[in-house]
């Protein structure tokens, strides 16, 4: 057991803290956050510069054969960093799901040009039912000759208003289907919601989208075994951005602590302040733990289903304590649309409902211990 | 990073765990609460003794295994795990132990260590004093040289096991002009003296655990003394890390998890066992993750003292939080079992053998002993996040 990061680990890190740092101050973030798009092409193709859309891809589909482990550290200072765009669509939502079940013409196909930043990935699975269950799914699949005709609406898609492609669950014969979906395809249409961590959550609408049967990804009918993992892993990743975006608000709200004088003195210096940061540690620390562990445990392809149940259950309760604290300790200037808290504050919110809430995996971790 | 047991550490917890249910099996005794601190077994802690598992993480040399504190803590978390009856070692082995392996001369390590190692040394710690809690430091127990002996005198207070040390664990003052971090010393001697008197405080739980300890003239030879004199102080902050690094500080009423999840499935109500009712489950569940967090936090603090770091600011994170687990989780026992949940251990119809009452009451003291949670906040606050102190 060794809860230190490798050589290799902490120089990733660094290297992706000082990198966002520089090519995202808030500024940045607000644009990409109005802009139409949501995030910024440019950006995009530095970042799959750096290696970061393949990172735990295998080299031959351009990857860098890294962990999710590994990946996990980009994920955190992402959360750090609040950035905007497709990358946990493309990278943690879709493109590990066609490695784990895509056939080899599907990997060579779509994996490269994910590696590589070309494609812009999502994953259409939640429903106006917003249940991360398989009985919320209604949307249907029909087989038609060779193809499928798949109706229905999805909602909270992440940046399915640019996406290439989606991988669509759909209930056909005997249970869900995954799809890869040309996001293109006549029958599509895409509406933008307007959200509080302000991301590009769509509502879409499938009107007998037409859909090859080559497209099936993984067995038909089998699908939700892949979702379920697909959605493990999503709250995993989730977990490590919440690390980041708590950490983040906890290192302003000390800074902030140590210079903000009132009374004489810097409000850091009162203890109520002090216990306060310290109670926010101790929320950030323990996430962290439980994020990292039920990462490693993926990366080791072990069965994690409890562990993944308790660090998205712990960061769905630790992040709005933490966030409240961050606000209450920087007074009334924190709650100005011109503080960086503000994004942290938003984020945190989105996040703790994204891919199962604390509730919802609260009841995961009765089921593991039997009741 | 890495969280995985090696295979070595996987057999270690079997074999504790193999040897612990074997225990229980032979009845020779029953899982409690607290027997961390509260079981008194001599022949439990000569068996363990015999198992090699007092001072594993000391030196080979001073008759340890050698072994990391990660091993530790597997030990220990095994033993609570199961509420094994280890007080009789367990501050000894702790903190005594590495205190004197770490600021011992030869002569004391050859004469103290094979009897705390042997499982004799019940020992008591006589920090806090009737004026002297938090700010220990304002200790007034006063310590005179005279000659090749030092002369005792003053009061000590809440020291736990009391009635059952013959060993002490003592911080005095011996030099009553300095400032007063800088005249303290600390000393290890039995307790079989003349002048030395103990008189039983009974506890919330109405139980005799702690105590006051009365100094009279006490004569104890110079070799009592441990470490520099007058830089005991500073010395009592390392072991102190050592003190609220344990499991205890998770698992001290650990048997009353087990045994409230084995109630809520076995007890009906309403025509279907308390485990299905959506409520208890969501709470149930919430102990086990704040359990689980909690195990997190204790490793990683074996891990720095692993890599020779007293971890000051991780320990009293680590104690901070489990604390206000183990609080939790009697309020939540007893809000759980509803009426039957007053009960005593000594009622009638009272459910887990009274556990939950009992554990509520005695959980009370978890945020106060070895550093109160607000001290140790300040600690965090301080040395961490380096905040200032005005
Ligand atoms: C929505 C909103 C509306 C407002 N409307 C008005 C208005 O109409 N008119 C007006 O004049 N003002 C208004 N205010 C300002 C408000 O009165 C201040 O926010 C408040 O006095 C706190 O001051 P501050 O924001 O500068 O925080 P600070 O005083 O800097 O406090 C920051 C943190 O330090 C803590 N702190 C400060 N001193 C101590 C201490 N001695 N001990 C312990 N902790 C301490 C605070 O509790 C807080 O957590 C408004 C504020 C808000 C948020
Ligand atoms: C079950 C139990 C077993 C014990 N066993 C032993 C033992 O074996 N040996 C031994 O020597 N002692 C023992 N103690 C005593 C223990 O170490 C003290 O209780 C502890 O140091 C606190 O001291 P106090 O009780 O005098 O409280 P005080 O120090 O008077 O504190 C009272 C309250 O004030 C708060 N407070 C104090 N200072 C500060 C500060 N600077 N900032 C903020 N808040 C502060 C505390 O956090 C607490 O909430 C035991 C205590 C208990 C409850």
């Amino acid at each position: 057991m060794n809860l230190a990061l490798s050589e290799e680990q902490e120089m990733l890190k660094t290297m992706a803290r000082d990198f966002l740092a520089d090519k995202l101050p808030k500024a940045t973030v607000k644009e990409m956050e109005e802009s139409e798009e949501g995030y910024s092409a440019e950006l995009w193709k530095e970042m799959a510069g750096l290696g970061w859309m393949g990172l735990a891809f295998p080299e031959k589909y351009g990857g860098s054969d890294m962990s999710f482990l590994d990946l996990a550290m980009l994920l955190e200072e992402m959360g750090r960093a609040c950035l905007p765009g497709p990358y946990f669509s493309t990278v943690v939502l879709s493109g590990f799901a066609i490695l784990d079940i895509g056939t080899d013409e599907q990997k060579d196909e779509y994996l490269p040009r994910i590696s590589s930043g070309e494609a812009i990935f999502t994953l259409a699975l939640t429903e106006p039912s917003a249940s991360y269950q398989e009985s919320g799914i209604e949307t249907k699949a029909t087989a038609e000759g060779d193809s499928f005709v798949i109706s229905g609406t999805k909602l909270f898609v992440p940046d399915a208003n640019i996406a290439d492609y989606m991988l669509v669950a759909a209930k056909t014969d005997k249970g869900i289907t995954l799809f890869i979906v040309d996001a293109r395809s006549a029958g599509i249409s895409t509406t933008v919601l307007k959200t509080i961590a302000n991301d590009k959550l769509c509502e879409v609408v499938f009107d007998k989208v037409k859909v090859s049967k080559d497209n099936v990804l993984g067995e038909p009918d089998q699908g939700w075994k892949e979702i379920e993992k697909i959605i493990q892993r999503a709250a995993v990743g989730k977990c490590c951005e919440m690390t980041g975006c708590i950490q983040q608000a906890l290192d302003m709200t000390v800074e902030y602590a140590k210079d903000r004088k009132q009374y004489g003195r810097p409000i850091g210096s009162f203890q109520v302040i002090q216990h306060y940061c310290a109670d926010m540690a101790t929320d950030v620390d323990g996430t962290r733990l439980s994020a990292y562990q039920a990462a490693w445990m993926l990366s080791e392809g072990l069965p994690c289903a409890q562990e993944v149940a308790i660090a998205k259950a712990w960061a769905g309760e630790a992040c709005p304590r933490v966030m409240a604290l961050a606000h209450q300790i920087h007074g009334a200037i924190g709650v100005t649309i011109d503080h960086d808290l503000q994004y942290y504050t938003r984020r945190a919110k989105a996040a703790e409902v994204s891919f199962g809430d604390a509730s919802f995996y609260q009841d995961v971790v009765a089921k593991e211990m039997g009741l | 990073m890495d969280f995985k047991l090696s295979e070595e550490q996987k057999k270690f917890r079997q074999e504790v765990s193999d040897f612990l249910e074997g225990e229980i099996k032979q009845g020779l005794w029953e899982p409690s609460c607290d027997a961390w601190i509260m079981g008194y077994d001599p022949e439990f802690t000569k068996r363990v003794s015999r198992k090699g598992w007092i001072g594993l993480t000391w030196p080979k040399e001073d008759g340890g295994q050698g072994r990391s504190y990660i091993d530790r803590l597997i030990l220990t978390e095994e033993m609570l795990r199961y509420g094994a009856p280890a007080a009789c070692h367990w501050f000894a082995d702790r903190q005594i132990g590495g205190a004197v392996v770490h600021y011992g001369t030869d002569q004391q390590k050859k004469e103290l260590l094979p009897m705390i190692l042997k499982g004799e040394a019940y020992v008591g710690l006589g920090m806090s004093e009737p004026d002297a809690g938090s700010d220990l430091a304002s200790l007034k127990t006063k310590a005179t040289e005279d000659g090749d002996d030092f002369i005792i005198d003053g009061q000590k207070t809440w020291t736990s096991g009391g009635s059952n040390m013959n060993w002490i664990y003592l911080v005095a003052r011996t030099d009553p002009d300095a400032p007063k971090h800088k005249g303290i010393s600390e000393f290890f001697f039995s307790t079989d003296l003349p002048g030395v008197s103990v008189a039983p405080i009974h506890d919330i739980t109405g139980g005799v655990h702690f105590n006051e300890v009365f100094f009279e003239n006490v004569r104890v030879p110079k070799t009592a003394l441990i470490g520099v004199q007058n830089k005991g102080f500073y010395q009592i902050l390392n072991q102190l890390d050592y003190e609220r690094s344990g499991m205890e500080r998770l698992m001290a009423n650990y048997p009353l998890f087990e045994a409230l999840v084995q109630y809520t499935k076995e007890t009906r109500r309403n025509g279907k066992p308390l485990s299905q009712d959506p409520l208890i489950r969501s709470k149930l569940a919430q102990l086990k993750i704040g359990l689980e967090i909690g195990r997190m936090h204790m490793y990683r603090v074996a891990m720095v003292m692993d890599e020779g770091r007293a971890p000051n600011w991780e320990s009293s994170m680590s104690k901070v939080y489990g604390t206000a687990f183990e609080q939790r989780l009697a309020g939540t026992a007893i809000e759980i079992l509803g009426l039957y949940g007053q009960l005593s251990p000594q009622s009638k119809r009272a459910p887990m053998k009274g556990m939950a009452y009992h554990s509520y009451l005695s959980s009370k003291g978890y945020s106060l002993q070895a550093g109160s949670s607000e001290v140790l906040k300040n600690i965090m606050a301080l040395r961490k996040l380096e905040l200032p102190s005005q």
